[in-house]
């Protein structure tokens, strides 16, 4: 059996960088188009990006961006599209930067408090798209997008000087009142004059182990995994498809909650009107990257953060900054293509190979039988 | 001697003058009678997993009905599909009008005049019977006046009775059928093939739909005609070829032969036979069913009961069978013992326990073991590996799970264990269920259920689709079961296998039912009529007093095993 594992690693691994390679190359035609030189574009992304501090920078987008993928990731691995990640992390944040600028308490009570009310919110607001979904068949693609556009709506109205937050009469920013200095998150010192890395990262690759072992270890993730695959087959073994996928919601929503914590306890300890958008549709991308599978999406959101570090610097060498995003359009697109490629290929392959190896048992006991006779 | 055939044209020489005598075609131009349209010589096909094509040579005259009979997992399908463009095949020549062909895809098929109608009808249901004919033949005749002038005119000519301004949801399954084949006369098919045609119609349809066979063959054109329901076929078809294990092993005519004799064709001379021996049935019962209903809205809006009043009980080391043309209530019958409908009426009881709400998970869990109809959709994840699939059902019972974790590697260990004591051919438990042949994956899923020891065995159709090895296994293990204690809740169309494996049957029909039967003196004909509706009540055989008439009827009713 040992050959078959063999395979699917190799195939596992072949669709990324298939799609890793074709996204390079059309990315330097595109360059290549607009007059610039590729190869020298992708030579100073990769300079600047294995830089001390640009390490530093990566891991802690890495670590926002691997809770996204995750958050995505939950939906995905059964058949739900929760888009709403965007919104329910942004809500979350806001509400844990109000009730964390309101309170002073111990930092090991406090900063737990903080990013549990942070997945509560997400969660209800996740579960919002759930309830519909099971009680009124409504998709929760729609659902979810009409709930991006209703959490900014909240937000905007709640950030307002008087209301949930303060205006700063010098530098005319309204902003959530800051946290307790207790309640600032630990960092790990990345030595010299560099920024700290983000101690959330720990917690980040907490709730990696965590996805794996629910999904892949215990009976729920079975459950979860069974409905993914199949809806009618998992109904008929005995899954209350209709809980699954409200349980499924409320726990992408509230890992959606976590992903406005690092920023929040490590980086700017409050909420500001300029709070980290978009960060939720990065993740279906980076979900999408990762195969929805714990260490692909860290290796993913990795990549991410080297891309739009060296669209920084790109930009000083007179690039355009734009070709990043290109290049990660790109990249999403050849990654879902080349994924179906290979799983077609690999399941036709594996067809093939049971086919023959069946066909050459037969022929086996056919001969003996002949002998017999 | 109606038929001008030159006996030098048609392969089958032996039965030459056979059919001649045998068939009088009915008003067929004689010019026409005896040119070849479809010749199949030496077609292979591998196929991962499943029987194979091998070695088929089929001569098909043109403006004659040609019958392809075998058994369920013969090759018949994948024949078809062959001279549809839908699959290539790997050796061997396919000759339409004698010339020879290469069939990349269907469109190719159907501009060489090679049309098909799917068992599965492919209509849309929110567009009207017009819409749905020129839907991807707009090229023809557009999609207007000209398209509808030209429906009518072949509706007309072939007897086919097709209103084109008709929703296709507002028709039954005779008159979509109907729809299905003028789809295939719109585009200019002088040869229709027909995918198991009668599986969906009651005997009335079945009659209307032959004498539009017979029209159609009149006007010149074939028609290639799947079964393996044999009295259909003796009635319609001018000529039979028989396919057993993925090759042609007969060519016979309906004058020539007779159910019995093509029965033994089409098995081959090991026979399997659902036969089961002395009675297990015990006093205890093990399944109750009392007055369930089950509504459902169907497509006009209507709300309609899909069970009405279902009383049933299964003792234990019972087989109780259910009879019936399918889309009378069987699949739900089941879904509401399996929980995957919940009862407007009625209780369920299992072992003397109330399950009438029961979740699934509860009554799996309590000793419901399951064969699914359509293992595809309800049996298996088909992408992932068989040791995920010996799971699936039964996460919550050992050796799968302790506690909330799943216990991986003791499941696979089981699931070697099944792959051995079941007979299941693989290379091992790593593939995905997909790779295997519908037979393995059926064998997969009898050794799953039976592993969890369960109490009440509920088998749909269990053998369809499985080759015939693997159907006398899969008959082995109910048999066992049923010497074993468990209750079997038997769902099937094949009506032997009901007979045969059957203590007691029941016939369904619209959600009733509404007659039943003793196994041991009923006959397939009998059976038949009462799954229309004609019969119901306890059928039996008239008293003494028509002894002879009944032996006659059983002789020949004995014909269809």
């Amino acid at each position: 059996m040992k050959k078959f594992d063999k395979e699917r690693v190799l195939l596992a691994v072949a669709a990324p960088l298939l799609a890793l390679v074709a996204a390079f190359l059309l990315t330097a035609l595109v360059l290549a188009a607009t007059g610039k030189a590729p190869f020298n574009a992708f030579g100073i992304m990769f300079d600047y990006g294995v830089k001390a501090d640009s390490q530093v920078y990566i891991l802690n987008k890495a670590t926002t961006y691997y809770l996204a993928g995750l958050a995505v990731a939950i939906g995905f691995r059964m058949n739900l599209f929760n888009i709403g990640v965007d919104g329910q992390y942004r809500l979350a944040a806001f509400f844990a930067a109000v009730v964390g600028g309101a309170l002073e308490l111990p930092g090991l009570v406090q900063i737990p408090l903080i990013i549990l009310v942070a997945m509560l919110v997400g969660a209800m607001w996740a579960s919002i798209a759930g309830l519909l979904k099971v009680y009124r068949g409504v998709s929760e693609v729609i659902s979810t997008i009409m709930l991006n556009s209703l959490s900014g709506i909240l937000i905007s109205y709640l950030l307002v000087d008087g209301r949930l937050a303060d205006l700063d009469k010098q530098t005319n920013i309204v902003a959530t009142d800051p946290l307790p200095s207790s309640s600032h998150f630990f960092t790990i010192p990345a030595g010299g004059d560099l920024d700290p890395v983000f101690g959330f990262i720990v917690v980040a690759a907490l709730a990696g182990v965590g996805f794996w072992f629910l999904l892949g270890r215990t009976r729920f993730g079975f459950d979860l995994r069974a409905v993914g695959r199949s809806e009618s087959a998992a109904q008929a073994s005995g899954v209350d498809v209709k809980r699954m996928v409200l349980t499924s919601m409320l726990l992408s929503g509230g890992m959606a909650g976590l992903i406005g914590m690092p920023t929040l306890l490590n980086d700017t300890h409050q909420f500001t009107s300029d709070f980290p958008a978009g960060i939720g549709f990065t993740g279906i991308a980076i979900a999408l990257l990762g195969r929805n599978n714990p260490v692909g999406i860290a290796l993913a959101a990795v990549l991410w953060g080297f891309l739009e570090r060296g669209a920084n610097r790109l930009e000083f060498e007179g690039y355009d900054k734009e070709i990043v995003g290109v290049m990660q359009g790109v990249i999403v697109l050849c990654v879902v293509i080349a994924y179906e490629l290979v799983r077609r290929y690999g399941l036709k392959r594996q067809q093939q190979r049971v086919g023959a190896e069946l066909a050459a048992q037969a022929r086996k006991s056919e001969k003996k039988k002949e002998v017999a006779v | 001697m109606p038929l001008g055939a030159p006996p030098s044209l048609h392969a089958l020489a032996p039965q030459e003058c056979a059919i001649k005598a045998a068939s009088p075609p009915k008003g067929a131009p004689a010019g026409d009678v005896g040119d070849v349209a479809v010749q199949l010589r030496g077609i292979t096909k591998r196929f991962p997993g499943v029987v194979a094509n091998h070695d088929i040579d089929i001569t098909v005259r043109r403006g004659t009905v040609h019958a392809l009979v075998g058994e369920n997992g013969a090759g018949k399908s994948t024949l078809m599909k062959i001279l549809y463009g839908m699959q290539r095949p790997d050796e061997g020549t396919i000759e339409l009008d004698g010339a020879p062909v290469e069939l990349h895809s269907p469109a190719d098929a159907i501009s060489r005049g090679v049309g098909m109608v799917h068992q599965h009808f492919m209509l849309a249901d929110n567009f009207t019977v017009l819409e749905n004919v020129v839907l991807g033949a707009e090229k023809l005749h557009g999609i207007g006046g000209k398209a509808r002038a030209r429906i009518k005119e072949i509706s007309d000519a072939y007897g086919l009775g097709v209103r084109p301004d008709v929703m296709v949801e507002d028709l039954g399954v005779a008159d979509r059928q109907r729809v299905e084949i003028l789809k295939v006369l719109y585009r200019g098919a002088r040869t229709l093939i027909l995918d198991e045609p009668t599986a969906v119609l009651v005997p009335q349809e079945v009659d209307a739909l032959f004498a539009n066979l017979r029209d159609l063959k009149a006007e010149g054109l074939t028609v290639l005609f799947i079964s393996h329901k044999l009295g259909e076929v003796l009635a319609v078809a001018d000529d039979i070829t028989v396919i057993r294990r993925g090759t042609t092993v007969a060519s016979v005519v309906p004058s020539e032969t007779d159910p019995r004799r093509l029965a033994e064709l089409m098995v081959g001379s090991e026979l399997p036979s659902p036969e089961t021996r002395e009675s297990t049935v015990t006093d205890t019962g093990m399944l109750t069913l009392d007055g369930v209903r089950l509504t459902a809205t169907d497509v006009d809006g209507v709300e309609r009961a899909v069970l009405d009043d279902i009383g049933l009980r299964i003792r234990k080391g019972e087989v109780l069978g259910i009879a019936g043309v399918e889309g009378n209530g069987q699949a739900e019958l089941v879904e509401a013992i399996m929980g995957m409908r919940d009862p407007d009426a009625g209780t369920i009881t299992l072992d003397g326990a109330d399950i009438s709400h029961a979740p699934t998970r509860k009554r799996r869990e309590d000793g419901i073991g399951y064969i699914p109809e359509d293992r595809h959709r309800h049996g298996l994840l088909l992408e992932a590996p068989l040791w995920e699939n010996r799971i699936l059902g039964h996460v919550t019972e050992p050796p799968n799970s302790k506690g909330g974790l799943l216990n991986p590697a003791a499941a696979r260990r089981d699931t070697e264990r099944i792959v051995a004591t079941y007979d299941v051919r693989t290379p091992g438990i790593e593939v995905t269920a997909a790779s295997l042949s519908g037979g393995n994956q059926q064998k997969l899923i009898v050794g799953r259920e039976m592993s969890h020891h369960p109490k009440l065995l509920i088998a749909a159709h269990p053998t369809r689709g499985v080759d015939v090895g693997a159907q006398a296994q899969i008959w082995d293990q109910i048999r066992t079961a049923r010497r074993e204690g468990l209750a079997v809740l038997l769902i099937s169309a094949d009506l032997d296998e009901l007979i045969g494996l059957s203590d007691t049957l029941r016939v369904m029909y619209r959600g009733r039912l509404v007659a039943d039967a003793d196994p041991a003196t009923i006959t397939p004909e009998e059976l038949g009529s009462a799954m229309t509706g004609a019969a119901s009540g306890h059928l039996e055989h008239p008293a003494e007093d028509a002894a002879e008439a009944d032996e006659a009827e059983v002789t020949t009713g004995g014909e269809d095993r």
